[in-house]
């Protein structure tokens, strides 16, 4: 074991800007090499980067690091301002009493309650598509409008106002795409647009996820503030869509790109649930490092001392092509038997809407291959666009013709 | 604990239904281990533990069951 955290010179990180779904090779070296390494972000204090599976994986679950250790510090991120992260800066006890408030709308059971619906959308929404092309764009006819469809019917959201709050939602997941100011006061918006359905609720109750929300903080003042719910209920709206109306078209161009990908579960459908869960460990959808854990002790970890009081960042897909895990980790297998993939991360924070988000991923690649078979891109891959400037890495618009 | 009868509560998790997720072991490191990926019980029958509770409503395959000696089902809520 070494001691490095004051002797070497941290590395600029994130490695490199991100080209296209493309896993920089500094990963694979650093697992082999040097597992825990000193790193410095845009902002903030410098960081260990963890890139073993097993090292993740302790940094996610284990209590001797901690998000709620995070608050004051000049924190490891991608912006200059230190946004306010509700749920995700919280440990547990506190944590847990937060989210117990809307975990039981995403348990598995439930979600599967909402399958035949948002399959019944993907329906209308290909059928829309259909009408509109070849070409047509899947980010703008199904891959956008799906999830936020789908999230506004669990919450309770008026669909009719997505054009505001999906413009507010990118201030979530925006590093350097919007300014400062901007991603403020976009925020502040849906802060108050969450709020003011809140206080519709208190009026007129209803059977929704805010509905519900509303009921529990009404019933247990002393246990959830105002200001909690509201945040809470506003970062599901935004994590909600912001994250599957990207990886939809992600999963969709790796499998049009990757050498028989579409043909493959063309062929057999019913390896879709297995394809989405290899499509979230083979797609990098982060494209920075986020929300970082601070040692509450000296911790021995990946060769190096992690002291106490210093934070350490994660890489989520490094851990997803981590060769001791995964036999072949760099080739896309539809089949994947053995998959733990962190592709949801792990620990107190593994992602709410995960079951949420499996279910529409699914139903979204049954509904084209069972539809649209053919689907191929109507451009070279060469003039697609990507988002730039954003927590999540994805396109901006995906023609397609079939 | 205080009063309560030790061994009160039994604890069982499912793995036919755990994900690995990770969630129980981080909520309630007392109780529960991740053993080849999926969570076990540190001890199957437990004193009343609130952690325990959290960690079994916060489940998302619904998974983790805790049920009193007699059998009834105390966590997770229907």
């Amino acid at each position: 074991m070494t001691d490095t955290s004051q002797a070497t010179i941290p590395k600029r990180y994130p490695f490199s800007d991100p080209h296209r779904l493309d896993v920089d090779p500094r990963y694979a070296l650093l697992r082999r090499d040097e597992p825990l390494t000193r790193i410095r972000m845009p902002f903030g204090e410098p960081a260990w980067l963890a890139t073993r599976y097993a090292d993740v994986r302790t940094v996610l679950a284990d209590r001797r690091f901690s998000r709620s250790a995070s608050i004051g510090r000049d924190q490891p991120r991608n912006t200059p301002r230190q946004a306010d992260e509700g749920i995700l800066a919280m440990d547990p006890p506190e944590h847990t009493r937060l989210r117990r408030l809307v975990a039981k709308a995403f348990t598995a059971r439930r979600v599967e309650e909402l399958r035949p619906r948002t399959t019944a959308v993907a329906d209308e929404l290909v059928d829309g598509m259909l009408a509109a092309g070849p070409p047509a764009d899947l980010v703008a006819h199904l891959a956008t409008p799906l999830p936020i469809r789908v999230i506004c019917d669990l919450l309770g959201v008026p669909v009719a106002d997505q054009g505001r709050f999906h413009t507010w939602s990118e201030a979530i997941v925006s590093t350097t795409s919007l300014s400062p100011e901007t991603a403020e006061s976009y925020i502040d918006q849906l802060l108050g647009y969450m709020a003011g359905l809140i206080a519709q609720r208190r009026e007129t109750p209803t059977d929704d996820l805010i509905g519900a929300m509303v009921r529990a903080r009404d019933e247990n003042a002393d246990r959830l503030t105002e200001d909690e719910v509201i945040r809470l209920a506003a970062g599901l709206l935004a994590a909600g869509h912001e994250t599957t109306v990207t990886q939809i078209p992600n999963m969709v161009y790796v499998l049009l790109t990757e050498e028989g990908g579409w043909e493959r579960l063309g062929n057999d459908p019913t390896l879709v649930p297995k394809a989405v869960e290899e499509l979230m460990r083979f797609i990098p959808l982060g494209a920075t490092a986020a929300f970082p854990r601070y040692a509450t002790e000296d911790v021995e970890l990946g060769g190096v001392l992690v002291r106490a009081g210093e934070p350490v960042v994660v890489s989520l897909h490094s851990a997803n092509r981590d060769e001791q895990v995964f036999a072949d980790p760099d080739r896309l297998d539809l089949a994947r038997e053995d998959n733990p993939h962190l592709g949801f991360g792990h620990g107190v924070h593994h992602c709410v809407g995960a079951q949420l988000a499996r279910m529409e991923l699914q139903v979204v690649l049954e509904t084209l291959l069972r539809r649209i078979p053919g689907l191929r891109l109507a451009v070279p891959v060469s003039e697609l666009t990507w988002k730039s400037g954003l927590l999540v890495r994805g396109l901006t618009a995906m023609p397609v013709q079939w | 604990m205080s009063g309560e009868e030790p061994g009160g509560w039994r604890v069982f998790v499912d793995s036919t239904r755990c994900i690995g997720s990770g969630i129980c072991a981080g909520a309630a490191p007392g109780h529960f281990v991740l053993v080849d990926g999926l969570s076990r019980p540190l001890k199957e029958l437990i004193d009343p533990a609130d952690e325990v509770l959290d960690a079994a409503e916060s489940c998302p395959m619904e998974a983790i069951i805790v049920s009193d000696v007699g059998g009834g089902r105390i966590a997770p809520e229907p």
